[in-house]
């Protein structure tokens, strides 16, 4: 897909992500706001997957480390043809596939049982060593949010990474600058992301996340480069592209309003 | 590397299945820092494209093993039991949640771990573990019956935990009565009506010794080595229930949470039947050797035949 194509694909998740967090009545917002633009450059032009077979061996992998945003998963796993739209209109209902965090048990086309922060990379360091004994030339992708690197497990797997030199182990950072309670800055500020990485060993990019043109060049980047683990600090809004939710923390975590979800949906037009 | 043990310790055991694993090559071994400890060494020197060092950072490893599960891998990572539990969480939602294969042993299991002191004694793993929904809770006795039932986990599709000792303890098998030995299936070392000893780990060869005593008593004892805590053999506790006037647990493990507890949850349902837990109190342990720790806390051989003696009488 061109950037244009990508672009609108991303608008019509964003709308996917709004209402389906509004009927569940509950879910995380903002961040997956954040991230949808790279999820939907990464499944539209990356990722080696195969619908009819989900658990083809020899498929890329993306862990979705920030398993809160599943909204924005399931919004692209729909769009790909993993999901109906009747299980995507199911989140967090009893007995859905689509479960309120992210859950590879339970959903075709998910990698990783996510929910609690600070594992993914690990999780996605285990692939990469796997598919290197196996002589695979699949890719690992994980996504993490900035806040979450505030866990320790995060930076045991980044020395880990680098010490095993597992080029195709790709992060990307999520560097929306809020979390739970309130920004990043105001919890424990986690500064510098891209030297701290950097300093462990690993190549780093930082680009603008809602940019599709830098987004698209940067995961061709890290998919190219296997020579060391690489990241790609994107630098994006929380809650980008609805206009009363961006930036403002207490969108985190809070559904929509009847009202809210109709100012969306117009902006999402 | 440190010399291996001349046998009987149940941590030797695990070093030698993953010899005998090694043949099937989805097998690779993850450490965090203490393989010539837990005895993954061994497999480490001859197969070290297989082995994964982590470092000291036990939550990361766990989340590794789980993902190279999901890439067809059977991980088998191991560090001190104690330091399996910083990564509990991990276990649970990394691991479990999903259901993977991954196993996990923990040796240095109990106070019987001796003179490092309270740190390095787990006393509360085996009750963590049991917890998590599918996980396969082990805690085998010897060097040989460790070995086999580690074996076993090639075929086991759930997630499990072991619990190794790092001390030598009397061999309750040789090579041909282990091959009997089945995950979930308690062994029945010793046969008698009046009571039934239910034990693990290093205090199955307490429990025999306390069968003897007892015997010279006129007392006769059943002896079980309940190597499998979850799924636990509950046929054979209530085969034991029916014709012993009632069932004495022994373990190195606290007395909250562990195989007492796990018999207890289940007699509670079948008409009360009488039951003594031998096991460490709620307390930690200290420096010393694992005779005096085991005298200090209560669970040597005398102390399981008082208790047997208590509940017939």
């Amino acid at each position: 897909m061109d950037n244009a194509q990508l672009e609108e694909l991303a608008r019509q998740c964003r709308r996917h992500i709004v209402r389906m967090i509004h009927s569940a009545g509950a879910g995380h917002p903002g961040g997956s706001l954040s991230a949808i633009d790279i999820l939907v450059a990464l499944y539209a032009n990356k990722l080696r997957f195969d619908v009819e077979n989900p658990d083809w061996d020899d498929r890329d992998r993306f862990v979705m480390s920030k398993g809160h945003a599943s909204p924005a998963v399931y919004s692209i796993l729909h769009e790909v043809g993993f999901i109906s739209e009747a299980d995507m209109m199911s989140f967090r209902k009893m007995g859905s596939v689509c479960q309120g965090h992210v859950d590879m048990k339970w959903t075709d086309g998910v990698d990783f049982s996510a929910g609690s922060l600070g594992m993914g990379l690990s999780f996605g360091l285990g692939c990469a060593l796997a598919a290197r004994m196996d002589s695979s030339d699949r890719d690992i992708w994980v996504m993490v949010g900035d806040g979450e690197t505030q866990e320790g497990q995060f930076w045991e797997a980044a020395m880990a990474a680098d010490f095993h030199s597992v080029g195709r182990l790709n992060l990307i950072v999520d560097r929306n600058r809020i979390q739970n309670d309130d920004f990043v800055e105001v919890q424990m500020e986690v500064g510098d992301v891209a030297k701290k990485l950097s300093s462990f060993g690993w190549d780093v990019k930082e680009i603008d996340g809602h940019s599709m043109e830098e987004v698209v060049s940067a995961i061709e980047w890290s998919s190219s480069n296997i020579r060391s683990p690489t990241a790609i600090v994107a630098h994006t809004t929380k809650g980008k592209g609805v206009s009363f939710m961006e930036n403002n923390p207490s969108f985190h975590g809070k559904a929509p309003t009847d009202e809210e979800l109709r100012m969306s949906l117009e902006e999402l037009s | 590397m440190s010399a291996p043990s001349t046998g009987g310790a149940s941590r030797d055991g695990y070093g030698s299945a993953l010899l005998r694993l090694s043949s099937d090559p989805r097998v690779v071994v993850l450490e965090a820092d203490l393989g010539k400890s837990t005895k993954s060494c061994h497999f480490r020197e001859l197969y070290p494209e297989r082995t994964i060092s982590l470092g000291i950072a036990e939550q990361n490893m766990v989340l590794v093993a789980s993902g190279m599960a999901s890439s067809g891998k059977i991980p088998f990572a191991s560090t001190f039991a104690i330091f399996t539990e910083r990564g509990f969480e991990q276990v649970r939602n990394g691991v479990a949640r999903p259901g993977l294969a991954v196993h996990l042993c923990g040796s240095h299991g109990g106070v019987h771990t001796g003179t490092d002191g309270s740190s390095a004694q787990s006393i509360e793993d085996l009750a963590l573990y049991r917890t998590i929904p599918g996980m396969t809770v082990m805690h085998p006795c010897d060097d040989l019956s460790a070995e086999e039932l580690t074996v076993q986990l090639l075929n086991h599709d759930n997630p499990s935990y072991t619990r190794t000792a790092r001390n030598k303890t009397p061999r309750m098998y040789d090579q041909e009565t282990c091959k009997s030995l089945k995950i979930g299936k308690g062994s029945v070392l010793r046969e008698g009506g009046d009571v039934a000893i239910i034990s693990c780990g290093v205090m199955v060869s307490e429990s025999m010794k306390a069968a003897e005593y007892l015997s010279s008593k006129g007392i006769e004892a059943t002896v079980v080595d309940m190597h499998t805590l979850k799924p636990l053999d509950t046929d054979l506790i209530d085969e034991l229930a029916g014709r012993c006037k009632g069932l004495v647990t022994a373990e190195d493990h606290s007395v909250i949470g562990g195989l007492g507890s796990a018999v207890a949850e289940h007699v509670s349902y079948n008409g009360g039947t009488p039951l003594r837990m031998v096991g460490v109190p709620d307390r930690f342990g200290e420096s010393g050797t694992p005779q005096d720790l085991m005298k200090a806390m209560g669970i040597t051989y005398g102390d399981i035949a008082t208790s047997c003696e208590s509940l017939i009488s």
